[in-house]
């Protein structure tokens, strides 16, 4: 059984085919890549992946579970977490209190022990604030767990994108351009750490990337997007050679 | 983790001891005549517009929904616990906290049944919902016989009376307290956390597993019933409502008192509430210039201070104790220097 597979998946946005018979699968602590040129879908796929778009046709299956129909919170709590393109983390919240919002689905107090301050209030929360800097400290970012998110500089705030998105302790994760904004130091960074949370965690990760060099790297296998069709898919050394990519990405 | 538990503790107990010598205090004066009955019902207003702000400053400022229609729960909680305790034979005493809980009871009602469909949706929905809401409310008052049309309900009755002018007060008072206690602590817990990051990125919150549609009832909810609370203090307080006491006006007179203090700001909104309440009355004697100062008062604060008075930061008591005490000790270690 496949961690993730979807089948025949398409969405139409109006008279767009924004995305048509989509056959992937991921399996478990696989890191996978989704290319192809602005436009191809890839970000639309992981909309429809996190339950943001219902899909016009096809199937999704997790653990060979059907998620259709799921709201993106519901499927969050059964394993899939998701970071955004443009980043969205919780500005005016600390960095601490941004990675426990990831984590309430697994905290159990009531809102009347909250407000009376019971003993489990006060475990509950002390466990979580042990665990989020736990956390911090994957990516050396420890001492900024009480400083506000929007001071973060941009890469840390990238990084902090992962860190709430594992914070939910999801079995796939998809990462929408990790890499971008930024410079060849940090994307080299990055690669290393995208295949130490796929040991550490245990996750499979799914990721979109322009930058060839990551891609290439990391990712064991690809899929090509172009036009909502997919195109080509294999390892990296084949999609290199494959001339329908050749062409979609040069556009001839 | 045991030090910083034992600050927190620290700070509940110093503020647990300002508020109670407050109350004391209060209680003494108004007993002893020293602050008039005049006073003492300026002050109980004073309190029921700070649960009111308050309460209106958990959906505007920390869940970020804005609200146009507060007065109206206020009207279906000032209606609710009226009739309850006109109705029932039971003496003011028994009746009137229990009448309270009901009018929150029925304002909660009004609040899920109006919140469904409003905050199931992105947006600003809920601000033009709650605002044919507040209308429409007023308007439906005005017209049943259970309410008494335009003349309103009337001879409530009041615990407060010439011998024992406090017992009023001291209602308004201590259900403000435990409003802004439970703001406070809803506010930095698990739930607090999902409804601010609901405010700072609903798509974020949403594919991080937090049940926005349910965190946004569950605040608008709590908002509604406090408020309803609120108009059922309010209703035997001056023992004489009509729908008019509840239009759109009271509604953005609440909402100013929570723009001005600072959307997400409680302290701040417990400060401006009680300077919006209390500056008009005592300003009575320069009656002609008093909404001219009002409004200057706005204006400059908004011109100076477009987040509010106090943005999203909180005043604390022990913060200040301890900067002080800083200070002090700074003071001393460039003398301590001079002498080596």
């Amino acid at each position: 059984m496949h961690l993730l597979e979807t089948k025949d998946l398409g969405i139409v946005f109006g008279g767009l085919q924004a995305l048509n018979e989509l056959h992937m699968v991921v399996d478990d602590g696989e890191i996978v890549g989704l290319i192809g040129p602005n436009g191809a879908g890839k970000t639309t796929v992981f909309n429809l992946l996190t339950g943001v778009y219902v899909p016009s046709g096809g199937a999704i299956h997790l653990e060979g579970n059907s998620i259709l129909g799921k709201k993106p919170y519901q499927i969050n709590r059964i394993g899939i977490a998701r970071t955004f393109q443009n980043i969205r983390l919780f500005k005016n919240m600390t960095v601490a209190d941004n990675i426990k919002v990831a984590m309430n689905q697994n905290m159990k107090y009531k809102s009347l022990t909250a407000m009376l301050r019971l003993p489990p209030y006060w475990r509950q929360e002390r466990e979580v604030d042990k665990k989020a800097r736990e956390l911090l400290r994957i990516f050396d970012m420890e001492d900024t767990a009480d400083q506000t998110a929007a001071n973060l500089p941009y890469g840390q705030q990238r990084k902090l994108e992962i860190l709430r998105a594992l914070a939910s302790q999801p079995k796939l994760l998809l990462l929408d351009e990790p890499a971008a904004g930024m410079n060849p130091t940090e994307t080299k960074d990055l690669m290393a750490t995208i295949r130490d949370i796929r040991d550490r965690f245990n996750v499979a990760i799914l990721l979109i990337e322009h930058d060839m060099s990551l891609v290439m790297n990391v990712c064991e296998r690809l899929y090509v997007l172009d036009y909502g069709t997919l195109i080509a898919q294999g390892p990296p050394e084949e999609i290199r050679k494959n001339e329908k990519v050749i062409a979609a990405y040069l556009g001839c | 983790m045991t030090a910083f538990r034992k600050k927190i503790a620290t700070n509940y107990i110093i503020n647990a001891i300002l508020v109670a010598i407050l109350f004391v205090v209060l209680v003494i004066l108004i007993n002893t005549g020293v602050i008039s009955r005049y006073n003492t019902g300026i002050l109980t207003l004073v309190c029921i517009n700070v649960i009111l702000a308050v309460s209106l400053n958990l959906v505007t400022g920390i869940l970020g929904q804005l609200v146009l229609g507060h007065a109206g729960f206020m009207l279906v909680g000032a209606y609710a616990s009226s009739l309850f305790t006109l109705n029932s034979n039971l003496p003011l005493e028994i009746s009137f906290p229990i009448s309270l809980i009901l009018a929150g009871m029925v304002s909660a009602v009004f609040g899920f049944v109006i919140g469904i469909p409003a905050l199931r949706l992105r947006g600003d929905y809920l601000a033009i919902i709650t605002l044919g809401f507040g209308e429409i409310i007023r308007v439906v008052s005005y017209n049943l016989k259970i309410t008494n049309g335009s003349m309103g309900l009337s001879g409530m009755g009041t615990l407060s009376n010439r011998e024992n002018p406090s017992p009023m007060f001291i209602y308004a008072f201590l259900i403000a307290v435990v409003v802004i206690v439970i703001m406070f602590t809803f506010g930095r817990s698990r739930h607090g956390r999902a409804v601010i990051s609901i405010r700072e990125d609903e798509i974020a919150a949403e594919s991080m597993g937090i049940n926005t549609v349910y965190y946004k009832l569950f605040a608008f909810v709590l908002a509604a019933f406090i408020a309803g609370v609120a108009g059922g203090i309010y209703a035997h307080h001056i023992q004489m409502i009509d729908p008019a006491k509840f239009d759109f006006n009271r509604s953005v007179e609440i909402l100013i008192m929570v723009v001005l203090g600072g959307m997400g700001s409680i302290t701040g909104s417990v400060i401006s509430a009680s300077v919006l309440t209390a500056l008009p009355e005592w300003l009575r004697e320069f009656s002609q210039y008093r909404m001219v100062l009002y409004s200057a008062i706005l204006i400059i604060v908004m011109l100076f201070r477009p987040s509010g008075l106090l943005g999203r930061n909180e005043i604390s008591v022990p913060k200040i104790l301890a900067n002080i005490k800083k200070r002090i000790a700074n003071k001393k270690v460039p003398s301590d220097a001079k002498e080596e």
